[in-house]
Parts: C-alpha cells; sequence; structure tokens
C-alpha cells in the first residue's frame, strides 16, 4: 500500500497570534447565539414562526414532519359503506418476505368483488416495512401511510394487529368495542365470526 | 455595632449575589450552549406546570446534588478528602470580598463604602486568595488515592503557576499607570477623562495587558480551552473520586471563579462601576451640557453598571468555552511561557518607559 504522506500546514503568523483566530470564532458562535435568541424571543411573542430557531423537535409533543413516501404503520383502505377494499386475493401475504400477514378469504354477496377478508392479521413484531404489500396490492386496499411510528408494546401478543386496527388507524389497542358491520373473525369475541352482509345492506350499523 | 452591622450586610449582599449567580451559570451554561448549537437546552424540569424556561433545572440540580450518595474513597485520606472542596470554594468565595461593586454611599451621615473589606491592598489580597485556590484542587488529587485524580492534581498546579506569573505581571502594567493596589482607589482613577472624551478605562491605556489577563485568568478558572486539570474526555480529572455535593463544590468552584475572573476584568479594565461622563453630583457630557441625579440614582446607577459588566464578561468567557476546542497540554505551557510571559513582561518596560519620558520621574 502506498503511503501518502501529509504535511501539515504551518501556521501564519496571523494565525499564531490565536487573537484574531479566536475572534472569528466567536463572531459564527456569536452569530448563531443572536440570530436562535432572537427567534426564540420572537417566538414567545407569535412571531416569525416561519423560521426555526433550533434543529430540535420537542418530539412527543411536536411529531417531526413525515415524508409523504415514508413507510409508517399499515392501514386498510375502506370503501364508501365501511367494508375493506380488499378482494382477499393473497398477492400481499404471497410476496410478504417476513411472512407476517395472514388474510383468511370469505365470499362477497358482490359477484363482481368475488371475495373479502374474513380476517387481515399483520404481526408488526415481524413486518420488515418493505412496503411490498403496498406495492403489490391491485385494488390499493393496503397502503402504510398512517403516520403512526410508535409502535411499541409489552408483548408479542399486543404487536399482532387485526382488522379492527387496520382499518381504523386511529385505534389503539386495546380495541374497546367491535365496529364493523360486514362478518368477520372477530378477536374481541374469541375468533368467532361477527356482523353480517344484511347489515351492510341495511346501513345498520 | 451598627459598623458591624453594616459589614455584615455588605458580605450578606455579595455572598448572596455571587453564589446566586454561580448556581445561575448551571443554567446559563447550558441554555447558552444550547442556543450557540441550534438547540433548546433544558426546559423540562417543572413546579405545578410552569417551566419558566427551564431556571429549575439549578433547583432540581441541587436537589440531587445533596441528595446523593456521598462516596469517600476506602484507602483515601478521609479528613483531606472532606477538606479539599470546601477549601475551593472557601478560597473562590473569599477574594469577593475586596470587590468595590459601587462608590460610597451616604447614608446618615455615614460613608459606607461598597466594599465589603476595604483593603489597601486588595489587589494582593485577590490574587493571594485565587493562588490559595489550587491548594484545595492539589488536595482533591492527592487524598482520592487515584493515579489520575492526582495527575489532574499536578496538572493544576503546573497550569495555575504558569500562568498566574503571567496574570500578576500583566497587572503592574495596571498598577504603575493608576499607581494604587487598592481597587476602590484604582476604580476612581479610571473615572477621569482622556482629553476630556475618552475615560481613562483600563482597556484604553493597557490593552496588551488585557488581553494577557483575560487569557491568563482563563487559564486559572480551568475551564474550557484550558481545562487540562479537569479533561472530562481522558483522565476526569481532580475529582475524579468525588461525588454528590462534594463534587458539586468543585463544580461551583469553577463558576465562582469565573465570576471572580469577570469582576476582576471589570473593575481593572472596564471602570468598575463608573459610568462614562458620570460624575457624582451627575453627567457631565464632553459635548457641552449637564444632567443632575441624585446621590441614590448615582449609587445605584454605579451598582448597577459593575452588574451589568460583570455579566458581559461572564456571558463573553462563556461564550469562549464554546467556541474554542481544549489546549494540548505542550501548547498550554507554551502558550504561558513563550507567549504570554513575555508578552506581560515587555508590557511592563514598555509601560514603565512611557511613564517615565512623559514625567513621573519622582
Amino acid at each position: 500500500m502506498a503511503v501518502k504522506v501529509v504535511r501539515r500546514r504551518e501556521l501564519t503568523f496571523w494565525e499564531k497570534l490565536y487573537i484574531p483566530q479566536i475572534l472569528s470564532g466567536l463572531k459564527i458562535t456569536s452569530k448563531h447565539f443572536f440570530r436562535n435568541l432572537l427567534l426564540h424571543i420572537a417566538h414567545r411573542l407569535g412571531l416569525l414562526k416561519h423560521l426555526r430557531a433550533s434543529v430540535t423537535y420537542q418530539y412527543p409533543e411536536e411529531p417531526r414532519p413525515l415524508m409523504s413516501r415514508f413507510r409508517s404503520r399499515h392501514r386498510l383502505t375502506v370503501r364508501d359503506e365501511g367494508t375493506p377494499r380488499c378482494v382477499g386475493c393473497m398477492l400481499c401475504e404471497t410476496v410478504c418476505p417476513a411472512k407476517c400477514i395472514t388474510i383468511l378469504a370469505g365470499e362477497h354477496p358482490d359477484p363482481n368483488v368475488e371475495k373479502y377478508p374474513v380476517r387481515f392479521d399483520i404481526d408488526l413484531g415481524v413486518c420488515v416495512y418493505c412496503g411490498y404489500c403496498v406495492e403489490v396490492c391491485p385494488e390499493d386496499a393496503i397502503r402504510m401511510d398512517s403516520g403512526i411510528l410508535d409502535v411499541a408494546a409489552y408483548s408479542r401478543e399486543e404487536m399482532k394487529l387485526d382488522i379492527h386496527e387496520l382499518m381504523n388507524p386511529a385505534l389503539r389497542k386495546p380495541v374497546g368495542e367491535c365496529n364493523l358491520p360486514f362478518p368477520h373473525q372477530c378477536r374481541l369475541t374469541g375468533g368467532q365470526i361477527k356482523g353480517s352482509w344484511e347489515e351492510v345492506a341495511s346501513g345498520r350499523r | 455595632m451598627i459598623d458591624v452591622a453594616i459589614k455584615l450586610g455588605l458580605a450578606m449582599v455579595v455572598f448572596f449575589g455571587v453564589l446566586n449567580l454561580a448556581g445561575l451559570h448551571t443554567w446559563i451554561e447550558r441554555k447558552q450552549s444550547a442556543i450557540i448549537q441550534d438547540r433548546i437546552g433544558a426546559n423540562r424540569a417543572s413546579i405545578f406546570g410552569f417551566k419558566l424556561l427551564g431556571l429549575f433545572h439549578p433547583l432540581a440540580d441541587a436537589v440531587k446534588m445533596f441528595t446523593k450518595e456521598d462516596i469517600i474513597p476506602a484507602r483515601g485520606d478521609k479528613v483531606l478528602h472532606t477538606l479539599a472542596p470546601a477549601f475551593s470554594v472557601f478560597f473562590a468565595l473569599a477574594a469577593f470580598a475586596a470587590i468595590p461593586f459601587g462608590d460610597r454611599l451616604m447614608l446618615g451621615g455615614r460613608v459606607i463604602e461598597l466594599q465589603v473589606a476595604k483593603l489597601d491592598v486588595a489587589l494582593l489580597y485577590i490574587f493571594a486568595m485565587l493562588s490559595l485556590g489550587v491548594y484545595g484542587v492539589i488536595l482533591a488529587g492527592f487524598a482520592s488515592r487515584n493515579n489520575y485524580a492526582l495527575l489532574g492534581g499536578l496538572r493544576a498546579t503546573a497550569q495555575m503557576i504558569s500562568y498566574e506569573i503571567a496574570l500578576g505581571i500583566a497587572i503592574i502594567g495596571l498598577i504603575l499607570v493608576y499607581q494604587t493596589l487598592d481597587l476602590q482607589d484604582l476604580v476612581r482613577a479610571q473615572g477621569k477623562l482622556l482629553g476630556g472624551w475618552i475615560p481613562l478605562w483600563g482597556i484604553v491605556v493597557q490593552p496588551v495587558a488585557f488581553f494577557v489577563f483575560v487569557t491568563a485568568a482563563l487559564a486559572e478558572t480551568k475551564r474550557i480551552p484550558f481545562d487540562l486539570p479537569e479533561g472530562e474526555s481522558e483522565i476526569i480529572g481532580y475529582f475524579v473520586e468525588y461525588s454528590g455535593m462534594k463534587f458539586g463544590m468543585f463544580f461551583l468552584t469553577d463558576f465562582l471563579e469565573t465570576i471572580m475572573v469577570a469582576c476582576l476584568a471589570a473593575t481593572l479594565f472596564f471602570g468598575g462601576w463608573q459610568v462614562p461622563y458620570l460624575m457624582p453630583d451627575g453627567f457631565h457630557f464632553p459635548w457641552g451640557g449637564s444632567f443632575a441625579v441624585s446621590h441614590w440614582t448615582y449609587v445605584l446607577m454605579g451598582v448597577a453598571s459593575f452588574s451589568l459588566k460583570v455579566l458581559f464578561f461572564c456571558w463573553l468567557f462563556m461564550q469562549l468555552r464554546w467556541t474554542l476546542p481544549r489546549f494540548r497540554y505542550d501548547q498550554l505551557m507554551k502558550l504561558g511561557w513563550l507567549g504570554l510571559f513575555p508578552v506581560a513582561v515587555a508590557n511592563v518596560v514598555v509601560t514603565a518607559s512611557v511613564l517615565y519620558w512623559l514625567g513621573g520621574r519622582n
């Protein structure tokens, strides 16, 4: 391996005096100091809010802005009548490299739709957030745009999301009450099928 | 009896003010560094939901310091280990006794000098106290029975000796000009005007001495860029074996010394409690016109002027501390012995010659 000798530049007389160099350093720190101080004061008075006085985000109170392509927690998109857009084609379950998606398909009363998910589970403890499920979906039924980053739980069981949480990102564990009208496998009632298509057709919730 | 009461009152004012400012320095340090570095800084401690810009953090720090376990090394010297931080704080605080923070106050036929101890040799006294401060540091290093602590103590001693010489010689030029060691007289002498326009402050007559003084004095405070005795990233320094409030006392000493240096810089080079063009009976502007002020206003303006100058220097030293990196040890010694010392000596020689040729041949 060739050795490259890097010679340190000798300090000039001006630099050896220290004081001019110290002053130029002070100029930089003072510029930051006074700019930020004035901005902090202006913010207290409600002025110049568009200029940031610090790079800090006070995280739990002030969420960080996310890029629009950022992959956050999944959500299932919903049709107008409140049923999932998912047609149970199993493409996402197939493409998932972590095998964290479990779908159980049921028959949809509309012959054009054919199928719907009776059960749609994602184990976030296993998910690698690759976004393949979103890319592969032909129905735009699953997206990763909920903006939820603080996925944390005390047990592995709590990391497993079912159709209730996926269809309603605002819902946090523990899920209190099931309000899904169509037939689905409801974890709240011990894995039994709840809801009916008649309910959906009559518009009753 | 009343004299004693007055002295006690003055001592209380100085003690209270200085200790509070030192306590506040922990907050200033955190906030100022945060603002310099585009951060927010301490803002979480709250009492009943009031955060007050994080001003409760020093309070929380004090509570934490007092309630932490106090550990004395098993093989260390218990008496000296306990005594060292007390020495450190005592000498740092005692030095403030000779700092004049205002002109004489006439109150009920009494003349009260706004200075705790009216000493003819105030300057010598302060430097003596600052030098004795090194005892706390070297004792801490010695009594801990820890190699790193001893190394820190030795470094501190070497640094103090190197820089105190430059510090003392820098001051000699000033003493030559004002011909007094009494700080109150020295400040009064700075009230004269040079050519009727420029206040005859120390910085005007001794600019070189000012830079030497500030550099050497910063080295005395043992803070960055001269924090070799502490060296948090390598040897932790002389207080490595200290915990709880004993560590807090060393921490406080650093800030007390910073304030002391700020006081000295303001007193010696920036006219102490002098306000430009303010005489005891009011303002006399060099462009003509005067403005009379009452005695109380005059004295209070002096005290305010002194406080402002001290606060400015505290700010400046904090800014310097967050601007400069640490010196290497050989650079430190080189700067002290080959940089500051010859410059200070040359300054004395030039000052003395100029004074001689200006006709002060008595």
